[in-house]
């Protein structure tokens, strides 16, 4: 079965973003730069089917920036067999809309022809939640998503779900695309060896004008501001005076 | 200009606090809103929609194969209705998020996820980066779908009945089928419709030691609510988890107990009116947004707030 893997480069999780005075959006020069932490776990999930037998080779896929061939590097190193880049912006600060990604993975699916497209959930930038289901609607396929276990048997996936009331298990037809979720796995360590592995492993670099897709935004973003700040509030010394204060000052108990 | 608003069912009935507050978030559009409801038997959710105030139909397909929020035929369907509409929105939950944008991508438009505010019938606001930053976009696309975060919107209130109407089925691509539901069924104040949340987080310590802040939980006759590291941990259900990428709740007190505040979590709980944190650690970042601030061991201080509640 071969599975196909798309990995967002995203600002590292642990970075406190800066948004800029005049609206315009984020600050993105200068900080450190990540693989998407579900597309982290996709790409393990995707590895350990491998090793289990299971799958016989995975693609992972980046659009965006040239500078991410870091992150395919990562995911080459935790044991994909070889990646594409579509290069579709020189620019940092340009995000790409699911709705694009979704169309440019839609032709990379036709050409590659995976069992599996194996996404993150979310993309921790735009937080929109929602490529791994365009795509699944642009190709026809069924979908599972918020993924926390995943069986594949033969010609289905068996799903377990993280949904609002608990769990749910689905089953869906192969091919599918699943996205994600943080307890599907907790990613390996890449050694240094398998970085230096990975240099080996072919890393394909196309244009987006060779696929012919339109990505203009359908959304204009006009503004970005930072959400109003709290401040820390009182210390209170005692749990008598924590109830004194929600019962008489605040009134909320 | 018109509004397709999904209904989200569970168990039969409408997930009525979701909806209504999903309905005061479009009211500044001052349009027209159908609600929508895909069930396996969606009689009484229909009858449930059919009395929020600012309802003005309620459409009602019944079928098998929408019983459980598979996102193909639900996409399907609502799919077939979009030509009436100009917009297409649900409450932001783990139900919509994996459909609509299944939707938007089958009308060739961008979905706008997690709206929590409507300027106008194009121009939305929602969060992105974990809510560190509010991003305004305005929608070039004819038919606009959205969900929306709710925890931002009072709900509306209830009067007469809207008229229901049932709406045909459209043919299950049966891409997907329903294994099973494992829900926790609980007597508990739901967590983004509470107006208390009691939350634990990894200084909590153990899945038995959790007991101590579902007990406080009760006596304040809150939902409670978990960090992602007590889930991970299994302390806690996955259903309760607060945060960028678990629920996001806004109620009149917030107690983080055991949790350090990252950002991640502050995503999911920062609009709440009140804030307290019992944390151990003096310099925990939590506290830089807490209203109430109190440095101790959880195991003495939440048993004593219990006891004198
Ligand atoms: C992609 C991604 C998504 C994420 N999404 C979420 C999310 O949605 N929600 C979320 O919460 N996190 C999320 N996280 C994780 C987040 O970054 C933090 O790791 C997590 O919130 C930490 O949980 P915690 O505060 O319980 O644990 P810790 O950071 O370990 O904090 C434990 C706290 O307990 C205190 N403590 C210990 N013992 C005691 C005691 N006896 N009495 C009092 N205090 C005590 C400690 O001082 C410490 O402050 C996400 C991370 C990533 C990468
Ligand atoms: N530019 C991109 N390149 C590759 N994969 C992407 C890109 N954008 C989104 N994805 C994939 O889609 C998932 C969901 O992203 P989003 O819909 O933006 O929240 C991510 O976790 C990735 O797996």
């Amino acid at each position: 079965m071969k599975i196909l893997v798309p990995v967002k480069r995203v600002i590292d999780y642990n970075v406190k973003v800066r948004v800029k005075t005049d609206g315009s959006g984020v600050d993105l020069s200068n900080v450190k730069m990540s693989i998407n932490p579900f597309d982290e776990i996709a790409v393990e999930e995707a590895v350990r089917l491998k090793e289990k037998g299971i799958a016989s080779e995975i693609v992972v896929v980046s659009i965006g920036v040239p500078q991410a061939k870091d992150i395919l590097r990562t995911a080459l190193a935790m044991g994909a067999d070889r990646a594409i880049l579509i290069d579709a912006t020189a620019d940092v600060n340009q995000d790409i809309e699911p709705l694009a990604v979704a169309k440019i993975l839609a032709t990379i699916a036709e050409q590659e022809r995976p069992d599996l497209i194996l996404a993150g959930k979310q993309a921790i930038d735009n937080d929109m939640n929602a490529t791994g289901q365009m795509l699944a609607g642009l190709l026809g396929w069924g979908q599972a998503t918020f993924a926390s276990r995943i069986e594949v048997t033969e010609g289905s996936v068996l799903v377990t779900r993280e949904v609002d009331g608990g769990l749910q298990t689905i089953r869906v037809r192969l091919p599918a695309v699943v996205t994600a979720d943080l307890r599907l796995n907790e990613p390996r360590y890449v050694s240094l060896p398998n970085i230096m592995k990975a240099k080996k492993k072919p890393l394909d670099e196309r244009t987006l004008a060779s696929l012919g897709i339109d990505i203009t935004p359908r959304l204009r973003a006009t503004r970005t501001m930072e959400p109003p700040q709290r401040n820390a509030g009182a210390r209170v010394a005692s749990v008598d005076e924590l109830i004194d204060r929600l019962k008489n000052e605040a009134g909320v108990i | 200009m018109s509004v397709l608003l999904l209904g989200e069912v569970h168990n039969g009935h409408l997930a009525t606090d979701a909806v209504a507050r999903a309905l005061s978030a479009l009211a500044s559009l001052d349009t027209r809103v159908d609600v929508l409801i895909m069930a396996g038997d969606g009689a009484t959710a229909a009858q449930e929609a059919s009395r929020l105030n600012g309802v003005a139909r309620v459409l009602v397909a019944q079928d098998d194969a929408l019983a459980h929020g598979l996102a193909e035929p639900a996409a399907a369907l609502v799919v077939s209705l979009a030509p009436d509409y100009t917009h297409i929105a649900a409450a932001s939950t783990a139900f919509s998020k994996n459909i609509l944008p299944r939707v938007a991508a089958l009308l060739d438009v961008m979905v706008i996820t997690d709206v929590t505010a409507i300027r106008d019938a194009e121009t939305f606001d929602r969060p992105v980066y974990a809510g560190n930053a509010i991003q305004t976009v305005t929608s070039t696309d004819p038919i606009r779908v959205l969900t929306i975060r709710t925890s931002v919107f009072q709900a509306v209130g209830q009067g007469e009945p809207a008229p229901v109407e049932t709406v045909p089925p459209v043919a299950d691509p049966v891409l997907s089928s329903w294994v099973e539901d494992m829900a926790v069924i609980s007597e508990r104040p739901e967590l983004t419709a509470a107006r208390v949340v009691v939350s634990g987080g990894r200084g909590v310590g153990s899945k038995e030691h959790f007991e101590t802040i579902v007990r406080l939980a009760d006596r304040m006759g809150a939902a409670v609510g978990a960090s992602r590291a007590a889930v991970d941990l299994g302390y806690a259900p996955n259903d309760w988890q607060v945060g960028q990428t678990g629920k996001v709740v806004a109620p009149d007190l917030y107690l983080a107990v055991g949790i350090s505040g990252a950002i991640q979590h502050l995503a999911g709980m920062k609009d709440s009116r009140v804030i307290v944190a019992i944390n151990k650690d003096a310099d925990a970042p939590i506290f830089r947004i807490a209203d109430y601030a109190l440095v101790g061991d959880l195991f003495t201080v939440v048993p004593e707030l219990t006891a004198k509640l």
